[in-house]
């Protein structure tokens, strides 16, 4: 057997099972979705049979004129989208000075900072989104203290609680590491030299950070934004929880269409026009990384 | 006045003083090197200099102006890397222009000067390339020409030929001596290679634990040098010590242990006192048998090691008093490599002037 062929086979038997995971458990259910999302709802929700008692294949676009012919679903779409970039800019904003913390801190803090960053994740997705009910809810020290000082100015007191407001709280909470961690791996690899040059050339604070380390940390950035907008688009549980009426998003929209209307196909268009938006979106955030990547120099 | 002066400068990490009490004048349009051993703060003073760490006792002034209270982006001083660091997020041109753009210079002067200081370090066409794509001494060459483009009253190299080839780093001499020439400016270079510094500068500061142990012209510090340190730092020396027996004139006698009473012509040598004479290899005459007349100094020894080099060989040579000396033979006869073999019986003789005497 030569080398090659030997290398193929184990290349194969590496990637294999992780492989054959993501065709039977992805791309599968990803093609019955597809599928769906051209057939009619059965009367008692799931689907009408495939072949009809007349021999009639029954595949259509009813789903997808449904789509275009009431506003509501785009504007929903659109919510998500405004929702999402919100989360991002936000996220991106809070990270960013804390990611740079880390990344100057002593060698021997910057785990223990680290692992402050995620220590959120050890506890239940859905407690953590409780948890602000509580926070925000009437009687908490937050919407006593912020309808006090509305009092104090003669204006109506406010519910924090199931409101745009409580939404983005939370969304921007629960995606702060994965803006934090990218952030933090690629800022933690710039040259302090370049810094140092920069000031030796002339360069005041802000201008060092405008023009080398924000420039230079922009994949970091398209990462971590990648990893926040694109969760944070199909997100349905943190309105579900907190959020008031005029807070559903897309994924409240599909959820409803599977477990609620029971209208599979029209769930399935749904989906499919948000896997769409987030894999344009994810390609796009890989190209302009490897764009705005500079390439190393090396001796 | 000089130019840039360093007076009383101490810098101390804990208990340990990385420069202590240096003063130093360098004049306006000098190649000025500092010269040193790993550690002996010569890059800390350097640092200095530039902003970047501040003395703990001591001023430095530039043009008599104290530079405490500037920090590094507003002193008319710029430095070049070892590193270079040059933004790899820029092109050849970008990364010129940053300190024009950070000077404020006009947008419609900035082409001229970039293109004028790329000239100067003969990069010219090369501004659109990125840092990755330059070699080495195309990086070297920019990271001069974005410090030179703003005219500074001073330019800091720091070991900025450390990370080039033989070859390219005699080349790169040549130019940073034509460059210094041409554009008129101080230039302070911090090197530990003494040749480097030798073909380069106008004076020479050779450091050590901190201090200066010597100021002076490159032939002084390679043919006087002031301390045992400075004479063994600097190339190849013999170092011959012992007690001074008398002094007749202007020319002492040390009896070194192995090699026997050595003359020497000196000014400072004080009878009973001790001392050094540094003899370079390349004094000591080195022959089969004794020289013809009568020698000032003479030894007898073997030939104990030898290393060929090629345009000359150094000959370890051990004396029946068990001294090494070391001596220097040209090549430079055809078709012979080498004169004599290990374990050859040789005479060593050199001058009464020809070495120069350290008191201790």
């Amino acid at each position: 057997m030569s080398a090659r062929r030997e290398s193929r086979l184990e290349r194969w038997t590496l990637a294999g099972p992780p492989l054959a995971y993501l065709v039977v458990f992805f791309a599968i259910p990803t093609l019955i979705m597809v599928l769906a999302s051209f057939r009619t709802p059965g009367d008692f929700g799931g689907l009408a049979p495939l072949v009809g008692p007349d021999g009639s294949v029954d595949l259509n676009l009813d789903s997808y004129r449904r789509l275009f012919e009431d506003t509501v679903y785009l504007e929903v779409f659109a919510k998500s989208v405004l929702y999402a970039t919100i989360t991002t800019l936000a996220c991106l904003a809070l990270a960013y000075p804390l990611a740079v913390l880390i990344a100057q801190s002593p060698r021997k803090y910057r785990d223990l900072l680290l692992l402050l960053v995620i220590l959120p994740f050890w506890s239940n997705f859905l407690i953590r989104v409780y948890a602000w009910m509580i926070i925000l809810g009437p009687n908490a020290a937050v919407a006593n203290a912020v309808n006090a000082t509305l009092a104090a100015f003669g204006a109506e007191p406010v519910s924090l609680l199931f409101s745009s407001f409580a939404v983005l709280v939370c969304l921007v909470y629960v995606h702060l590491p994965f803006m934090v961690l990218p952030l933090y791996a690629n800022l933690e690899k710039h040259d302090r030299a370049l810094l140092d040059a920069a000031q030796d050339l002339g360069a005041g604070a802000w201008q060092r950070f405008w023009r080398i380390t924000f420039p230079l940390s922009l994949p970091g950035v398209y990462a971590g934004a990648a990893l926040v907008f694109i969760p944070a688009l199909g997100i349905f549980a943190i309105p579900d929880i907190l959020g008031g009426p005029n807070d559903s998003l897309i994924g409240n929209l599909i959820k409803q269409q599977f477990l609620e209307t029971r209208d599979w196909p029209f769930g399935s268009v749904l989906s499919i026009v948000l896997t769409v938006a987030a894999l344009a979106l994810a390609g796009f955030a890989a190209w302009v990384g490897r764009r705005g990547a500079p390439e190393p120099i090396r001796a | 006045m000089a130019l840039l002066e360093i007076q009383g400068v101490t810098r101390r990490f804990g208990d340990f003083s990385a420069v202590n009490d240096v003063s130093l004048a360098i004049e306006a349009g000098e190649f000025f090197t500092l010269l040193g051993p790993s550690g002996c703060g010569k890059t800390t003073l350097l640092r200095m200099i530039a902003g970047f760490d501040l003395p703990d006792a001591g001023r430095i002034l530039l043009d008599g102006e104290d530079l405490a209270s500037r920090p590094p982006e507003r002193r008319p001083v710029r430095t070049v890397f070892q590193s270079y660091a040059l933004f790899p997020h820029m092109t050849v041109e970008g990364n010129v222009a940053f300190p024009l753009e950070m000077a404020g210079t006009a947008a419609a002067e900035q082409p001229a000067r970039i293109a004028q200081a790329l000239a100067g370090v003969r990069l010219e066409g090369f501004g659109k390339r990125m840092p990755h794509e330059l070699s080495g001494g195309q990086r070297q060459r920019v990271a001069i020409a974005r410090a030179l483009v703003t005219h500074p009253r001073v330019l800091l190299l720091d070991e900025p030929l450390a990370a080039l080839d033989a070859k390219l780093r005699e080349e790169m001499q040549i130019e940073l001596i034509n460059l210094q020439k041409d554009v008129g400016i101080t230039f302070v270079y911090v090197t530990h290679d003494q040749s480097e510094a030798l073909a380069l500068s106008h004076r020479i500061a050779v450091m050590n634990r901190g201090r200066v142990e010597q100021l002076d012209e490159p032939s002084r510090i390679y043919g006087a040098p002031a301390t045992r340190f400075v004479a063994d730092f600097i190339g190849h020396c013999n170092l011959l010590s012992g007690p001074v027996e008398r002094r007749v004139g202007d020319v002492a006698t040390l009896d070194v242990t192995g090699v026997g009473p050595v003359r020497t012509t000196t000014a400072a040598a004080a009878a009973s006192a001790r001392g050094t004479v540094a003899l370079r290899p390349e004094k000591i005459r080195i022959g089969a048998t004794a020289p013809e007349g009568t020698p000032d100094n003479h030894v007898r020894g073997r030939v104990a090691d030898l290393l060929y080099m090629g345009d000359v060989t150094v000959y370890r040579v051990e004396t029946a008093g068990g001294a090494r000396l070391e001596a220097l033979l040209a090549n430079s006869q055809s078709g012979r490599a080498k004169f004599f073999e290990v374990g050859d019986a040789v005479e060593l003789s050199w001058a009464v002037d020809a070495g120069h005497y350290i008191p201790e």
